[in-house]
């Protein structure tokens, strides 16, 4: 049988970004059989194996249950990570203790990984009093500074740049320190990307960019991003190595992140990771990806599904079962509904709270205003 | 004391500040070895070597989105945009991130820099090397944004910025440079953002002036005192937050405004400083204020002295207001 094409258009090669993870220079561990292939495999102890499916299950059932929220009308907004499991969460566990991450905005199972609370992020949903962003930003802007994890906004790649000067402020401070950046292929169009390798690579600061090429920016495919034959390539004229792995295969991941933290971290600079997935939702809540994009594709990368492969290698060892899957997903849909319920029962962040940390003091004009507002007639609601 | 001029005064706060805080880094193009295009950072590159005064790839948007990312490190940089009107591939990391980050971050990250850039005309640079684009960054929630006029608050301004929690656009009047030369403070002190400077005492109008153009204005009102009008003139010195009680005490005082500043008039910070004076002291007012500014052309370069609001302008204007 024929195997069910990964790209939307089919174009040829050198025509378009190639998407096909058996691609001969793409880093792949986990085999379709189930199995690993010793050469690159990166030898994970089963222990771990089974917290980073667990967790991967976990990211999962909150992103339907926040999917389902929003349809409710009970939150605002939500930007999911379906399909991209492997590639968040394998980046994040190859990374030690005392690196950092500098977040796009679809990873919030890196972050939890690294120790945010699960009620810290859905009061960020929530945008409620608890939220560590103090409901002044939407939700999936939240920040994690305990956990290493950079602070979120919406503008495409900014944390390109930031992530490499904070990677080279640890270099001169001659601190062992490494900040891995999260982006997506869109933002390898931007200023940002180009500014941010191009300083990376000239200060040879320890950084590792990871790209998440899940093959959509919004509406626009990766042929609409770049004339290169790889996003990975885009690293070459800034002289940082690039590299493409199977991002749905969680061994490939960090394999292909251990070994560019240990480049980085030895002085060689920055490394480019190209991790090839697929966004299997809409770009977010406001987005219906059917008007744009053919249902047969998105079933192919389903057949390609991180949890499902984790799965069949987890059976095939005898480390995995219906009873522990349908019990782990029980706990888990009780732990969100206690801490939506918990979210759902704080109070809005304070009238006043509105004016604080714009400056580090309160200046005389923000003191006017904010009396003014408290003074004034409630917006309904309120 | 030492005599010094705008040049020596902020390079002396540079090394001032490098030795007290090994935080402190300058980064920019041509910082470095050759010490800026205007030798503002001159000899910092031996004393302190290539780790804290960076020669950097030519693109603002590097420059500035790394000097966030080192802040967040925890270092304090100094960046320099070689002049104001390059500062705009930089304006999306200054407005949407630098400005931002403590807000967004509900205080987890504070983002401190102090930007330092040479702004405004009257050196025959043109268009792109002229400008005065001060009230872009007022407008912008979570900057403050200073322009000294003279060496003394040259160096005092700029220990106090590298030294505020608050990230802050440093504005260099690059057209007093030289020309503007001074006593300077060997020892340690500050010139505390927020506070504005009477230059001249008055009692008939009060003029509000900045930079270079402070010049222009005490010019303007000797010459105005020469025909009876007596004008103070005041150096706001930071312009965001302004010090809005020294302008309301002056102008309930004179009941007279004349605001001036290089920017295009339109939208220009005089637009907001005369509001504030409508809000606030709108029953003192004696006459209509006013403002001496640059036109909503872009900067011209033949006839740059026609184009920027020099005593010439200034003096009809303070007659015609104290006359009204």
């Amino acid at each position: 049988m024929a195997q069910p094409s990964l790209t939307e258009t089919g174009a040829s090669a050198g025509h378009s970004p190639s998407l096909d993870p058996n691609a001969s220079d793409v880093i792949r561990v986990l085999r379709d059989d189930g199995t690993l292939d010793p050469a690159t495999d990166p030898k994970l102890s089963d222990d771990a194996v089974v917290a980073l499916f667990q967790h991967m299950v976990f990211v999962r059932v909150l992103d339907e249950r926040l999917v389902t929220l929003q349809r409710q009308g009970r939150i605002g907004f939500h930007i999911g990570s379906l399909g991209e499991e492997a590639a968040i969460l394998g980046s994040a566990f190859a990374m030690r203790s005392q690196d950092w991450l500098f977040p796009c905005y679809r990873e919030f199972g890196a972050a939890l990984w690294r120790g945010m609370t699960l009620q810290s992020y859905i009061d960020n949903m929530f945008g409620n009093a608890g939220d560590p962003a103090h409901g002044r930003q939407m939700p999936d802007h939240y920040t994690a500074r305990a956990a290493k994890f950079g602070s979120i906004s919406s503008p495409i790649g900014t944390q390109i740049t930031q992530g490499a000067g904070f990677a080279w402020a640890a270099k001169i401070k001659r601190d062992d320190l490494v900040a891995l950046v999260y982006f997506g292929e869109g933002a390898t169009s931007s200023n940002e990307f180009h500014n941010g390798l191009n300083f990376a690579g000239v200060f040879k600061t320890p950084n590792v960019f990871f790209c998440r090429n899940n093959g959509w920016a919004i509406s626009v495919p990766v042929e609409r991003q770049t004339a290169s034959e790889t996003f990975a390539g885009k690293g070459v004229a800034y002289g940082v190595p690039g590299v493409r792995c199977d991002g749905n295969d969680l061994f490939a991941v960090i394999k292909a992140t251990r070994d560019a933290v240990a480049h980085a971290a030895s002085g060689k600079g920055p490394v480019l990771i190209e991790a090839l997935t697929y966004r299997l939702s809409g770009h977010s809540t406001s987005d219906d990806p059917k008007a744009y994009r053919k249902d047969e594709v998105v079933e192919a990368w389903k057949q390609r599904d991180p949890l499902v492969r984790l799965r069949k290698y987890l059976d095939g060892r005898s480390l995995w079962s219906d009873a522990l899957q349908s019990e782990l997903e029980s706990k888990v849909d009780a732990e969100i509904k206690t801490a939506v319920a918990v979210a759902e029962k704080k109070p809005q962040p304070s009238l006043e709270s509105m004016f604080d940390d714009v400056f580090a003091e309160l200046p005389w004009h923000l003191k006017e205003q904010r009396a003014q507002l408290l003074a004034g007639v409630r917006a309904k609601g309120h | 004391m030492t005599q010094m001029n705008m040049v020596q005064a902020i390079n002396s706060a540079l090394r001032h500040e490098m030795k007290r805080d090994d935080r402190v880094v300058v980064l920019g193009e041509d910082v470095g070895k050759v010490g800026g295009v205007f030798r503002v950072t001159q000899g910092l590159f031996d004393e302190f070597g290539d780790d804290r005064v960076i020669d950097t790839p030519l693109s603002e948007g590097g420059i500035i989105g790394c000097a966030i990312g080192m802040a967040l490190y925890g270092l304090v940089p100094v960046p320099e945009i070689q002049f104001s009107d390059f500062i705009f591939p930089a304006y999306d990391q200054i407005v949407s991130e630098l400005a931002k980050f403590r807000y967004r971050s509900g205080g987890e990250y504070p983002s401190k820099l102090v930007i330092r850039t040479p702004v405004g005309g009257g050196i025959r640079g043109g268009h792109y090397h002229s400008q005065s684009p001060e009230s872009l960054f007022i407008h912008v929630a979570g900057l403050k944004v200073v322009c000294p006029s003279n060496p003394h608050d040259a160096k005092g301004l700029l220990l106090a910025s590298i030294r505020d929690p608050d990230p802050v656009l440093f504005f260099e009047p690059k057209r007093i440079y030289r020309a503007a030369k001074g006593d300077v403070p060997d020892e340690d002190y500050t010139v505390p953002i927020g506070k504005a400077a009477i230059s001249r005492e008055g009692k008939h109008v009060t003029m509000i002036a900045w930079g270079a153009m402070l010049y222009e204005a005490l010019a303007a009102a000797d010459q105005a005192a020469e025909q009876g009008v007596d004008c103070e003139v005041i150096d706001l010195r930071t312009l965001w937050p302004v010090d809005i009680d020294t302008i309301i005490e002056s102008v309930k005082k004179t009941g007279r405004v004349v605001v001036v500043h290089e920017a295009p008039k339109t939208c220009g910070f005089g637009a907001e400083l005369i509001a504030l004076i409508n809000e606030k002291a709108f029953l003192h007012l004696e006459a209509p204020p006013v403002r001496v500014t640059g036109f909503d052309t872009p900067f011209p370069y033949t006839l740059e002295n026609e184009y920027l609001p020099l005593a010439h302008r200034i003096l009809p204007a303070v007659l015609e207001t104290a006359r009204y």
